[in-house]
Protein backbone atom coordinates (compact mmCIF):
# COMPACT_ATOMS: atom_id res chain seq x y z
CA UNK A 1 0.00 0.00 0.00
CA UNK A 2 2.83 2.38 1.11
CA UNK A 3 4.68 1.26 -2.33
CA UNK A 4 1.34 2.55 -4.35
CA UNK A 5 1.36 5.57 -2.34
CA UNK A 6 4.92 6.54 -2.56
CA UNK A 7 4.95 6.05 -6.32
CA UNK A 8 1.69 8.28 -6.80
CA UNK A 9 3.08 10.97 -4.66
CA UNK A 10 6.94 10.64 -7.14
CA UNK A 11 4.31 11.09 -10.22
CA UNK A 12 2.31 14.23 -8.16
CA UNK A 13 5.46 15.97 -6.99
CA UNK A 14 7.08 15.93 -10.39
CA UNK A 15 3.91 16.70 -12.89
CA UNK A 16 3.78 20.18 -10.70
CA UNK A 17 7.41 20.98 -11.85
CA UNK A 18 6.15 20.18 -15.53
CA UNK A 19 2.97 21.82 -15.13
CA UNK A 20 4.94 25.07 -13.77
CA UNK A 21 7.48 25.44 -16.62
CA UNK A 22 5.15 24.46 -19.40
CA UNK A 23 3.13 26.81 -18.34
CA UNK A 24 5.37 29.88 -17.14
CA UNK A 25 5.72 30.60 -20.64
CA UNK A 26 2.39 31.51 -22.04
CA UNK A 27 1.82 35.31 -23.27
CA UNK A 28 -1.07 37.19 -21.68
CA UNK A 29 -3.36 37.44 -24.68
CA UNK A 30 -3.61 33.25 -24.93
CA UNK A 31 -4.49 33.47 -21.38
CA UNK A 32 -8.07 32.81 -21.24
CA UNK A 33 -7.94 30.44 -24.17
CA UNK A 34 -5.53 28.45 -21.69
CA UNK A 35 -7.46 28.16 -18.49
CA UNK A 36 -10.05 27.41 -21.09
CA UNK A 37 -7.92 24.49 -22.32
CA UNK A 38 -6.62 23.51 -19.03
CA UNK A 39 -9.90 23.69 -17.54
CA UNK A 40 -10.53 20.86 -20.49
CA UNK A 41 -8.11 18.89 -19.19
CA UNK A 42 -9.16 18.41 -16.12
CA UNK A 43 -12.48 16.61 -17.54
CA UNK A 44 -9.87 13.59 -17.22
CA UNK A 45 -12.14 13.12 -13.69
CA UNK A 46 -14.39 11.60 -16.60
CA UNK A 47 -11.96 8.75 -16.51
CA UNK A 48 -12.22 8.08 -13.00
CA UNK A 49 -16.09 8.62 -12.77
CA UNK A 50 -16.37 5.64 -15.51
CA UNK A 51 -14.25 3.50 -13.22
CA UNK A 52 -16.19 4.11 -10.50
CA UNK A 53 -19.97 4.10 -12.18
CA UNK A 54 -18.53 0.17 -14.03
CA UNK A 55 -18.21 -1.04 -10.27
CA UNK A 56 -21.04 0.36 -8.79
CA UNK A 57 -23.66 -2.33 -7.95
CA UNK A 58 -26.54 -0.54 -6.40
CA UNK A 59 -28.80 1.82 -8.03
CA UNK A 60 -28.01 4.51 -5.85
CA UNK A 61 -24.26 3.81 -6.87
CA UNK A 62 -25.25 3.94 -10.62
CA UNK A 63 -27.64 6.94 -10.08
CA UNK A 64 -24.58 9.07 -8.14
CA UNK A 65 -21.72 7.05 -11.03
CA UNK A 66 -24.09 8.65 -13.57
CA UNK A 67 -24.28 12.09 -12.54
CA UNK A 68 -20.77 11.82 -12.32
CA UNK A 69 -19.82 10.62 -16.01
CA UNK A 70 -22.52 13.36 -17.33
CA UNK A 71 -20.96 15.97 -15.71
CA UNK A 72 -17.41 14.97 -16.39
CA UNK A 73 -18.12 14.43 -20.24
CA UNK A 74 -19.86 18.09 -20.23
CA UNK A 75 -16.47 19.79 -18.60
CA UNK A 76 -14.45 17.64 -21.69
CA UNK A 77 -16.87 18.05 -24.55
CA UNK A 78 -17.84 21.54 -23.36
CA UNK A 79 -14.09 22.69 -22.79
CA UNK A 80 -12.29 21.42 -25.80
CA UNK A 81 -14.91 22.92 -28.14
CA UNK A 82 -15.29 26.34 -26.26
CA UNK A 83 -11.70 26.47 -26.30
CA UNK A 84 -11.21 26.00 -30.21
CA UNK A 85 -14.04 28.18 -31.03
CA UNK A 86 -12.04 31.32 -28.97
CA UNK A 87 -8.60 30.33 -31.22
CA UNK A 88 -10.13 29.91 -34.05
CA UNK A 89 -10.72 33.60 -33.70
CA UNK A 90 -6.68 33.79 -33.43
CA UNK A 91 -6.02 32.49 -36.92
CA UNK A 92 -4.19 34.92 -38.89
CA UNK A 93 -6.63 36.59 -41.48
CA UNK A 94 -5.28 36.85 -44.83
CA UNK A 95 -7.45 38.02 -48.49
CA UNK A 96 -10.46 39.71 -48.21
CA UNK A 97 -9.97 41.10 -45.02
CA UNK A 98 -6.71 42.35 -45.43
CA UNK A 99 -7.03 46.22 -46.44
CA UNK B 1 -3.03 0.43 -9.97
CA UNK B 2 -0.40 -1.91 -11.26
CA UNK B 3 -1.14 -4.17 -13.99
CA UNK B 4 -0.27 -7.47 -14.43
CA UNK B 5 -2.24 -8.74 -17.58
CA UNK B 6 -1.15 -7.28 -21.13
CA UNK B 7 -4.46 -5.68 -21.29
CA UNK B 8 -4.01 -3.51 -18.07
CA UNK B 9 -0.40 -2.88 -19.39
CA UNK B 10 -1.47 -1.76 -22.87
CA UNK B 11 -4.40 0.22 -20.91
CA UNK B 12 -1.45 2.04 -18.62
CA UNK B 13 0.46 2.51 -21.75
CA UNK B 14 -1.99 4.20 -23.28
CA UNK B 15 -2.48 6.77 -20.06
CA UNK B 16 1.02 7.49 -20.51
CA UNK B 17 0.68 8.59 -24.28
CA UNK B 18 -2.67 10.79 -23.15
CA UNK B 19 -0.69 12.20 -20.42
CA UNK B 20 2.44 13.06 -22.88
CA UNK B 21 -0.43 14.63 -25.20
CA UNK B 22 -1.80 16.91 -22.64
CA UNK B 23 1.33 18.15 -21.82
CA UNK B 24 1.97 18.65 -25.43
CA UNK B 25 -0.82 20.18 -25.87
CA UNK B 26 -0.71 22.64 -23.33
CA UNK B 27 3.17 23.81 -24.58
CA UNK B 28 1.00 24.44 -27.69
CA UNK B 29 -0.83 26.51 -26.20
CA UNK B 30 1.46 28.93 -25.19
CA UNK B 31 2.10 30.21 -28.66
CA UNK B 32 -0.91 31.66 -31.13
CA UNK B 33 0.63 29.97 -34.14
CA UNK B 34 0.17 26.49 -32.13
CA UNK B 35 -2.73 27.29 -29.29
CA UNK B 36 -5.46 25.59 -31.91
CA UNK B 37 -3.29 22.29 -32.49
CA UNK B 38 -2.50 22.31 -28.87
CA UNK B 39 -5.53 22.10 -27.88
CA UNK B 40 -6.58 19.57 -30.43
CA UNK B 41 -3.67 17.33 -29.08
CA UNK B 42 -5.48 17.89 -25.85
CA UNK B 43 -8.57 16.97 -26.81
CA UNK B 44 -6.75 13.43 -29.00
CA UNK B 45 -5.02 12.41 -25.73
CA UNK B 46 -8.65 12.85 -24.13
CA UNK B 47 -10.18 10.59 -26.15
CA UNK B 48 -7.87 7.94 -25.82
CA UNK B 49 -7.72 7.73 -22.06
CA UNK B 50 -11.72 7.66 -22.54
CA UNK B 51 -11.17 4.89 -24.77
CA UNK B 52 -8.75 2.95 -23.15
CA UNK B 53 -10.49 3.00 -19.92
CA UNK B 54 -13.58 1.60 -21.38
CA UNK B 55 -11.22 -1.93 -21.63
CA UNK B 56 -10.99 -1.83 -18.25
CA UNK B 57 -11.27 -4.71 -16.03
CA UNK B 58 -13.04 -3.01 -13.74
CA UNK B 59 -15.97 -2.10 -15.42
CA UNK B 60 -18.81 -4.53 -15.43
CA UNK B 61 -21.49 -2.76 -17.67
CA UNK B 62 -21.03 -0.12 -20.22
CA UNK B 63 -24.98 0.88 -20.85
CA UNK B 64 -24.76 3.69 -17.63
CA UNK B 65 -21.66 4.70 -19.13
CA UNK B 66 -22.62 5.44 -22.66
CA UNK B 67 -25.05 6.81 -21.79
CA UNK B 68 -24.11 9.80 -19.13
CA UNK B 69 -21.07 10.47 -21.87
CA UNK B 70 -23.53 10.85 -24.53
CA UNK B 71 -26.10 13.24 -22.71
CA UNK B 72 -23.23 15.14 -21.33
CA UNK B 73 -21.28 15.56 -24.40
CA UNK B 74 -24.66 17.03 -26.22
CA UNK B 75 -25.46 19.05 -23.04
CA UNK B 76 -21.11 20.71 -23.18
CA UNK B 77 -21.51 20.27 -26.95
CA UNK B 78 -24.68 22.51 -27.22
CA UNK B 79 -23.71 24.79 -24.30
CA UNK B 80 -20.02 25.53 -26.19
CA UNK B 81 -22.10 26.33 -29.64
CA UNK B 82 -23.75 28.60 -28.42
CA UNK B 83 -22.44 30.76 -25.71
CA UNK B 84 -21.65 34.33 -27.47
CA UNK B 85 -17.85 35.32 -26.53
CA UNK B 86 -19.28 37.70 -23.91
CA UNK B 87 -20.37 35.13 -21.92
CA UNK B 88 -17.51 33.23 -21.92
CA UNK B 89 -16.12 33.62 -18.59
CA UNK B 90 -19.49 32.22 -17.23
CA UNK B 91 -19.26 29.35 -19.29
CA UNK B 92 -16.18 28.34 -18.35
CA UNK B 93 -17.04 28.31 -14.49
CA UNK B 94 -19.73 26.36 -15.50
CA UNK B 95 -17.67 23.67 -16.99
CA UNK B 96 -15.11 23.66 -14.21
CA UNK B 97 -17.59 23.49 -11.59
CA UNK B 98 -19.22 20.43 -13.55
CA UNK B 99 -15.72 19.03 -13.37
CA UNK B 100 -15.31 20.11 -9.75
CA UNK B 101 -18.65 18.31 -9.16
CA UNK B 102 -17.63 14.75 -10.47
CA UNK B 103 -14.72 14.89 -8.70
CA UNK B 104 -16.85 14.87 -5.04
CA UNK B 105 -19.19 12.02 -6.82
CA UNK B 106 -16.26 10.20 -7.77
CA UNK B 107 -14.65 10.66 -4.22
CA UNK B 108 -18.23 9.95 -2.68
CA UNK B 109 -18.56 6.34 -4.72
CA UNK B 110 -15.09 5.18 -3.89
CA UNK B 111 -15.31 6.18 0.09
CA UNK B 112 -18.71 3.98 -0.14
CA UNK B 113 -16.69 1.08 -2.11
CA UNK B 114 -13.88 1.02 0.42
CA UNK B 115 -16.28 1.43 3.36
CA UNK B 116 -18.49 -1.85 2.11
CA UNK B 117 -14.90 -3.70 1.38
CA UNK B 118 -14.54 -3.48 4.90
CA UNK B 119 -11.71 -0.92 5.57
CA UNK B 120 -10.21 2.65 5.02
CA UNK B 121 -6.67 2.95 4.51
CA UNK B 122 -5.22 6.48 6.04
CA UNK B 123 -3.99 7.39 2.40
CA UNK B 124 -7.21 6.65 0.39
CA UNK B 125 -9.05 8.14 3.14
CA UNK B 126 -7.12 11.30 3.06
CA UNK B 127 -7.41 11.55 -0.81
CA UNK B 128 -10.96 10.72 -1.17
CA UNK B 129 -11.53 13.19 1.81
CA UNK B 130 -9.22 15.61 -0.20
CA UNK B 131 -11.10 15.04 -3.60
CA UNK B 132 -14.69 15.85 -1.92
CA UNK B 133 -13.92 18.75 -0.14
CA UNK B 134 -11.87 20.93 -3.11
CA UNK B 135 -14.09 19.19 -6.15
CA UNK B 136 -17.58 20.21 -3.78
CA UNK B 137 -15.63 23.72 -3.16
CA UNK B 138 -14.99 24.08 -6.71
CA UNK B 139 -18.59 22.85 -7.40
CA UNK B 140 -20.89 25.39 -5.74
CA UNK B 141 -17.88 28.23 -5.80
CA UNK B 142 -18.22 27.84 -9.75
CA UNK B 143 -21.88 28.02 -9.77
CA UNK B 144 -21.67 31.60 -7.37
CA UNK B 145 -19.51 32.82 -10.24
CA UNK B 146 -21.57 32.07 -12.77
CA UNK B 147 -24.40 33.37 -10.87
CA UNK B 148 -22.41 36.84 -10.09
CA UNK B 149 -21.39 36.80 -14.13
CA UNK B 150 -24.72 36.43 -15.39
CA UNK B 151 -26.64 38.67 -13.24
CA UNK B 152 -28.16 36.42 -11.52
CA UNK B 153 -26.73 37.24 -8.42
CA UNK B 154 -25.63 40.51 -6.58
CA UNK B 155 -22.44 41.50 -8.36
CA UNK B 156 -21.68 43.33 -5.50
CA UNK B 157 -19.44 41.64 -2.76
CA UNK B 158 -21.87 40.18 -0.03
CA UNK B 159 -20.70 41.60 3.38
CA UNK B 160 -22.14 40.54 6.89
CA UNK B 161 -20.59 40.78 10.36
CA UNK B 162 -18.02 38.26 11.29
CA UNK B 163 -18.31 36.68 7.82
CA UNK B 164 -14.68 35.49 8.82
CA UNK B 165 -15.67 33.92 11.84
CA UNK B 166 -18.72 31.96 10.76
CA UNK B 167 -15.86 31.02 7.98
CA UNK B 168 -13.65 29.93 10.07
CA UNK B 169 -16.16 27.87 11.80
CA UNK B 170 -17.39 25.95 8.84
CA UNK B 171 -14.06 25.03 8.17
CA UNK B 172 -13.14 24.12 12.11
CA UNK B 173 -16.87 22.00 11.78
CA UNK B 174 -15.53 20.29 8.16
CA UNK B 175 -11.95 19.21 9.75
CA UNK B 176 -13.50 17.50 12.58
CA UNK B 177 -16.15 15.62 10.39
CA UNK B 178 -12.83 14.52 7.89
CA UNK B 179 -11.35 13.26 11.66
CA UNK B 180 -14.92 11.36 12.42
CA UNK B 181 -14.83 9.97 9.18
CA UNK B 182 -11.06 8.98 9.02
CA UNK B 183 -11.38 7.07 12.79
CA UNK B 184 -14.60 5.54 11.15
CA UNK B 185 -16.39 6.80 14.31
CA UNK B 186 -18.83 9.04 12.00
CA UNK B 187 -20.27 6.50 9.43
CA UNK B 188 -21.32 7.79 6.36
CA UNK B 189 -23.26 10.34 8.06
CA UNK B 190 -20.05 11.97 9.29
CA UNK B 191 -19.01 11.93 5.35
CA UNK B 192 -22.21 13.54 4.15
CA UNK B 193 -22.06 15.85 6.00
CA UNK B 194 -18.53 16.40 5.44
CA UNK B 195 -19.44 17.26 1.91
CA UNK B 196 -22.56 19.22 2.83
CA UNK B 197 -19.71 22.06 4.70
CA UNK B 198 -17.81 21.59 1.82
CA UNK B 199 -20.48 22.87 -0.71
CA UNK B 200 -21.15 25.25 2.01
CA UNK B 201 -17.95 26.58 2.34
CA UNK B 202 -17.63 27.36 -1.56
CA UNK B 203 -20.72 29.28 -1.64
CA UNK B 204 -19.47 31.27 1.45
CA UNK B 205 -16.03 31.82 0.01
CA UNK B 206 -16.95 33.26 -2.86
CA UNK B 207 -19.84 35.41 -1.82
CA UNK B 208 -18.12 38.24 -0.54
CA UNK B 209 -15.78 38.51 -3.80
CA UNK B 210 -17.30 41.21 -5.92
CA UNK B 211 -17.90 40.48 -9.69
CA UNK B 212 -14.54 42.50 -10.66
CA UNK B 213 -12.20 40.12 -9.26
CA UNK B 214 -14.24 36.91 -10.48
CA UNK B 215 -12.04 36.30 -13.02
CA UNK B 216 -9.14 35.50 -10.91
CA UNK B 217 -11.68 33.20 -8.46
CA UNK B 218 -12.81 31.26 -12.01
CA UNK B 219 -8.81 30.78 -12.20
CA UNK B 220 -8.43 29.63 -8.50
CA UNK B 221 -11.46 27.60 -9.08
CA UNK B 222 -9.70 26.05 -12.18
CA UNK B 223 -6.70 25.28 -10.35
CA UNK B 224 -8.82 23.43 -7.61
CA UNK B 225 -10.72 21.07 -9.59
CA UNK B 226 -7.50 20.30 -11.10
CA UNK B 227 -6.25 19.38 -7.81
CA UNK B 228 -9.57 17.35 -6.91
CA UNK B 229 -9.06 15.75 -9.79
CA UNK B 230 -5.30 14.70 -9.07
CA UNK B 231 -6.99 13.69 -5.35
CA UNK B 232 -9.22 10.99 -7.05
CA UNK B 233 -6.29 9.82 -9.15
CA UNK B 234 -4.71 9.12 -5.44
CA UNK B 235 -7.74 7.35 -3.80
CA UNK B 236 -8.38 5.44 -7.39
CA UNK B 237 -4.22 4.63 -8.00
CA UNK B 238 -4.81 6.41 -11.53
CA UNK B 239 -2.04 7.65 -12.82
CA UNK B 240 -3.31 9.88 -15.72
CA UNK B 241 -5.81 11.54 -13.15
CA UNK B 242 -2.71 12.42 -11.28
CA UNK B 243 -0.66 13.91 -13.93
CA UNK B 244 -3.35 15.89 -15.78
CA UNK B 245 -5.49 17.23 -12.85
CA UNK B 246 -1.52 18.26 -11.32
CA UNK B 247 -0.74 19.77 -14.50
CA UNK B 248 -4.11 21.95 -14.43
CA UNK B 249 -3.50 22.37 -10.65
CA UNK B 250 0.22 23.63 -11.37
CA UNK B 251 -1.25 26.11 -14.02
CA UNK B 252 -4.35 27.37 -12.58
CA UNK B 253 -2.09 28.75 -9.46
CA UNK B 254 0.42 30.47 -11.60
CA UNK B 255 -1.86 32.04 -14.15
CA UNK B 256 -3.89 33.33 -10.72
CA UNK B 257 -0.81 35.02 -9.94
CA UNK B 258 -0.47 36.43 -12.81
CA UNK B 259 -3.52 37.75 -12.76
CA UNK B 260 -2.93 39.70 -9.11
CA UNK B 261 0.16 40.55 -9.85
CA UNK B 262 -1.79 42.43 -12.87
CA UNK B 263 -3.78 44.21 -10.41
CA UNK B 264 -0.81 44.60 -8.31
CA UNK B 265 -2.77 43.08 -5.23
CA UNK B 266 -1.88 40.12 -3.36
CA UNK B 267 -4.24 37.17 -3.58
CA UNK B 268 -5.33 37.48 0.40
CA UNK B 269 -6.84 40.66 -0.55
CA UNK B 270 -8.83 39.88 -3.82
CA UNK B 271 -10.16 36.71 -1.62
CA UNK B 272 -10.86 37.64 1.98
CA UNK B 273 -10.80 42.08 1.31
CA UNK B 274 -14.35 42.05 -0.01
CA UNK B 275 -13.30 44.42 -2.65
CA UNK B 276 -16.30 45.91 -4.35
CA UNK B 277 -18.42 45.58 -1.70
CA UNK B 278 -21.71 47.89 -1.53
CA UNK B 279 -21.12 51.66 -0.91
CA UNK B 280 -22.86 51.61 1.67
CA UNK B 281 -20.87 49.26 3.51
CA UNK B 282 -17.70 51.24 2.78
CA UNK B 283 -17.09 53.99 5.35
CA UNK B 284 -13.41 54.51 4.02
CA UNK B 285 -12.56 58.26 3.13
CA UNK B 286 -12.34 56.70 -0.48
CA UNK B 287 -16.28 56.99 -0.31
CA UNK B 288 -16.07 60.47 0.45
CA UNK B 289 -14.21 61.66 -1.85
CA UNK B 290 -16.43 59.71 -4.48
CA UNK B 291 -19.28 62.07 -3.11
CA UNK B 292 -17.56 64.78 -3.71
CA UNK B 293 -16.45 63.97 -6.65
CA UNK B 294 -20.13 63.59 -8.06
CA UNK B 295 -20.64 67.46 -7.59
CA UNK B 296 -18.22 68.13 -10.34
CA UNK B 297 -19.25 69.69 -13.69
CA UNK B 298 -18.50 66.70 -16.72
CA UNK B 299 -18.39 68.27 -20.33
CA UNK B 300 -20.78 66.76 -22.75
CA UNK B 301 -19.61 66.43 -26.60
CA UNK B 302 -21.78 65.86 -29.65
CA UNK B 303 -21.57 62.72 -32.51
CA UNK B 304 -20.32 65.79 -34.88
CA UNK B 305 -17.61 67.43 -32.83
CA UNK B 306 -16.79 63.90 -31.40
CA UNK B 307 -16.38 62.43 -35.40
CA UNK B 308 -14.07 66.03 -36.43
CA UNK B 309 -11.61 65.31 -33.64
CA UNK B 310 -11.16 61.44 -34.28
CA UNK B 311 -10.90 62.50 -37.90
CA UNK B 312 -8.42 65.05 -37.73
CA UNK B 313 -6.40 63.42 -35.30
CA UNK B 314 -3.01 62.23 -36.30
CA UNK B 315 -2.85 59.02 -33.88
CA UNK B 316 -6.01 57.46 -31.64
CA UNK B 317 -5.50 54.98 -29.05
CA UNK B 318 -8.71 52.96 -28.36
CA UNK B 319 -8.98 51.68 -25.09
CA UNK B 320 -11.60 49.31 -24.84
CA UNK B 321 -13.21 47.87 -21.98
CA UNK B 322 -16.03 45.50 -20.65
CA UNK B 323 -18.45 47.77 -21.62
CA UNK B 324 -17.27 47.01 -25.35
CA UNK B 325 -18.68 43.49 -24.93
CA UNK B 326 -21.63 44.21 -23.05
CA UNK B 327 -22.55 46.16 -26.35
CA UNK B 328 -21.42 43.90 -28.30
CA UNK B 329 -19.68 46.89 -30.41
CA UNK B 330 -16.14 45.07 -30.98
CA UNK B 331 -17.24 45.22 -35.08
CA UNK B 332 -18.44 48.68 -35.22
CA UNK B 333 -15.58 49.67 -33.59
CA UNK B 334 -13.42 47.94 -35.69
CA UNK B 335 -15.40 49.80 -39.21
CA UNK B 336 -14.55 53.09 -36.93
CA UNK B 337 -10.72 52.12 -36.85
CA UNK B 338 -10.74 50.92 -40.59
CA UNK B 339 -12.68 54.34 -41.18
CA UNK B 340 -10.24 56.45 -39.26
CA UNK B 341 -6.97 54.54 -41.16
CA UNK B 342 -8.28 55.20 -44.35
CA UNK B 343 -8.00 58.84 -43.76
CA UNK B 344 -4.54 57.95 -42.55
CA UNK B 345 -4.96 58.14 -38.65
CA UNK B 346 -2.82 56.02 -37.39
CA UNK B 347 -4.64 53.58 -34.94
CA UNK B 348 -4.15 51.12 -31.96
CA UNK B 349 -5.89 49.31 -29.09
CA UNK B 350 -4.67 49.44 -25.62
CA UNK B 351 -5.53 46.31 -23.64
CA UNK B 352 -5.07 46.31 -19.99
CA UNK B 353 -4.31 43.04 -18.78
CA UNK B 354 -7.68 42.76 -16.52
CA UNK B 355 -9.56 44.49 -19.44
CA UNK B 356 -12.80 42.53 -19.76
CA UNK B 357 -13.64 39.72 -17.34
CA UNK B 358 -10.96 37.31 -18.19
CA UNK B 359 -7.04 37.76 -18.91
CA UNK B 360 -6.72 37.94 -22.25
CA UNK B 361 -11.03 38.21 -22.64
CA UNK B 362 -10.65 41.40 -24.53
CA UNK B 363 -8.06 40.08 -27.10
CA UNK B 364 -10.67 36.88 -27.96
CA UNK B 365 -13.32 39.96 -28.29
CA UNK B 366 -11.39 42.12 -30.67
CA UNK B 367 -9.96 38.54 -32.89
CA UNK B 368 -13.93 38.10 -33.42
CA UNK B 369 -14.38 41.17 -34.63
CA UNK B 370 -10.70 41.06 -37.08
CA UNK B 371 -8.87 43.39 -35.55
CA UNK B 372 -5.42 42.64 -36.39
CA UNK B 373 -3.18 41.19 -33.93
CA UNK B 374 -0.23 43.78 -34.27
CA UNK B 375 -2.63 46.67 -33.51
CA UNK B 376 -3.27 45.15 -29.65
CA UNK B 377 -0.33 46.49 -27.31
CA UNK B 378 -0.53 45.83 -24.20
CA UNK B 379 0.09 48.44 -21.13
CA UNK B 380 3.92 48.69 -20.80
CA UNK B 381 4.03 48.78 -25.11
CA UNK B 382 1.57 51.29 -25.46
CA UNK B 383 1.90 53.21 -21.90
CA UNK B 384 4.92 55.81 -23.11
CA UNK B 385 2.36 56.46 -26.48
CA UNK B 386 -0.32 58.09 -24.47
CA UNK B 387 1.61 61.18 -24.34
CA UNK B 388 1.61 61.60 -28.48
CA UNK B 389 -1.81 60.52 -29.19
CA UNK B 390 -4.08 63.52 -29.82
CA UNK B 391 -6.96 60.98 -28.71
CA UNK B 392 -7.81 58.20 -26.19
CA UNK B 393 -10.77 56.84 -27.13
CA UNK B 394 -12.15 54.83 -23.86
CA UNK B 395 -15.13 52.72 -24.83
CA UNK B 396 -16.88 50.94 -21.93
CA UNK B 397 -13.77 50.84 -19.85
CA UNK B 398 -13.60 52.52 -16.50
CA UNK B 399 -11.15 51.30 -13.24
CA UNK B 400 -8.27 50.55 -15.73
CA UNK B 401 -8.34 54.14 -16.83
CA UNK B 402 -8.53 55.96 -13.38
CA UNK B 403 -5.42 58.01 -12.11
CA UNK B 404 -6.42 57.26 -8.85
CA UNK B 405 -4.41 54.18 -9.00
CA UNK B 406 -1.24 56.60 -9.02
CA UNK B 407 -1.95 59.23 -6.71
CA UNK B 408 -4.74 58.09 -4.14
CA UNK B 409 -3.55 55.54 -1.44
CA UNK B 410 -6.91 55.62 -0.06
CA UNK B 411 -8.47 54.39 -3.25
CA UNK B 412 -9.22 50.96 -3.55
CA UNK B 413 -7.31 50.68 -6.85
CA UNK B 414 -4.13 52.38 -5.73
CA UNK B 415 -1.33 50.81 -7.07
CA UNK B 416 -2.89 48.95 -9.72
CA UNK B 417 -1.15 49.83 -12.94
CA UNK B 418 -3.33 51.86 -15.05
CA UNK B 419 -3.44 52.54 -18.98
CA UNK B 420 -1.97 56.64 -18.95
CA UNK B 421 -5.31 58.04 -20.69
CA UNK B 422 -5.30 61.09 -19.09
CA UNK B 423 -1.61 61.86 -20.78
CA UNK B 424 -2.57 62.03 -24.33
CA UNK B 425 -4.51 65.71 -25.52
CA UNK B 426 -8.26 64.84 -25.27
CA UNK B 427 -10.18 62.02 -23.98
CA UNK B 428 -13.41 61.02 -25.49
CA UNK B 429 -15.32 58.70 -23.22
CA UNK B 430 -18.37 56.53 -24.59
CA UNK B 431 -20.10 55.86 -21.88
CA UNK B 432 -24.05 54.71 -20.94
CA UNK B 433 -24.54 56.44 -17.71
CA UNK B 434 -22.52 58.45 -15.25
CA UNK B 435 -22.46 54.86 -13.03
CA UNK B 436 -19.60 53.70 -11.16
CA UNK B 437 -17.82 51.10 -13.14
CA UNK B 438 -17.22 47.24 -11.91
CA UNK B 439 -15.30 47.77 -8.61
CA UNK B 440 -17.64 50.45 -7.95
CA UNK B 441 -15.75 53.32 -7.68
CA UNK B 442 -16.16 56.99 -9.43
CA UNK B 443 -13.33 57.59 -11.84
CA UNK B 444 -11.65 61.19 -11.64
CA UNK B 445 -10.57 60.84 -15.59
CA UNK B 446 -14.69 61.66 -16.14
CA UNK B 447 -13.89 64.87 -14.39
CA UNK B 448 -10.47 66.10 -16.74
CA UNK B 449 -10.72 69.29 -18.45
CA UNK B 450 -9.90 67.70 -21.29
CA UNK B 451 -12.22 65.03 -20.97
CA UNK B 452 -15.37 64.75 -23.42
CA UNK B 453 -18.46 62.30 -22.15
CA UNK B 454 -20.78 60.48 -24.93
CA UNK B 455 -23.43 59.27 -23.33
CA UNK B 456 -25.65 56.28 -24.72
CA UNK B 457 -25.03 52.38 -26.17
CA UNK B 458 -21.41 52.19 -26.79
CA UNK B 459 -22.80 50.18 -30.30
CA UNK B 460 -25.06 52.83 -31.56
CA UNK B 461 -22.51 55.77 -30.57
CA UNK B 462 -19.83 53.84 -32.41
CA UNK B 463 -21.86 53.77 -35.40
CA UNK B 464 -23.27 56.87 -35.38
CA UNK B 465 -19.44 57.67 -35.08
CA UNK B 466 -18.80 55.70 -38.17
CA UNK B 467 -21.46 57.52 -40.23
CA UNK B 468 -20.47 61.35 -39.63
CA UNK B 469 -16.69 60.34 -39.89
CA UNK B 470 -17.67 58.77 -43.49
CA UNK B 471 -19.69 61.96 -44.18
CA UNK B 472 -16.53 64.33 -43.48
Amino acid sequence: MIAHFLNDLTIFVLAIFVGYEIISKVPVILHTPLMSGTNAIHGIVLVGAMLVLGGADTTLARVVGFCAVVLGAVNVVGGFMVTDRMLQMFRKKSGPNEP
Amino acid sequence: MIHTTSLGAGIHFAYLVSSVLFILGIKGLSSPRTARSGNRLAAIGMLLAIVATLLDRQILSYTWIVAGIVVGSAIGAVAARTVTMTAMPQMVALFNGSGGGAAALVSSLEYRHLIQAGALPLDSGISILLGALIGAISFSGSIVAFGKLQGLLPEKAVTYPLQQVVNGLLAAAILVLAWMVLNGSGGSHAFIAFLAGSLLLGVLAVIPIGGGDMPVVISLLNSFTGLATAATGFALHNVVLIISGTLVGASGTLLTVLMCKAMNRPITNVLFGAFGAAPSATTSPAGGGAAAMAGKPVRDVSVEDAATILAYARKVIIIPGYGLAVAQAQHALRELADLLKARGVEVVYAIHPVAGRMPGHMNVLLAEANVPYEELKDLDAVNPEFESADVALVVGANDVVNPAARHDSQSPIYGMPILDADKSKHIIVLKRSMKPGFAGIDNELFYDPKTMMLFGDAKDSIAKLAQTVKAL
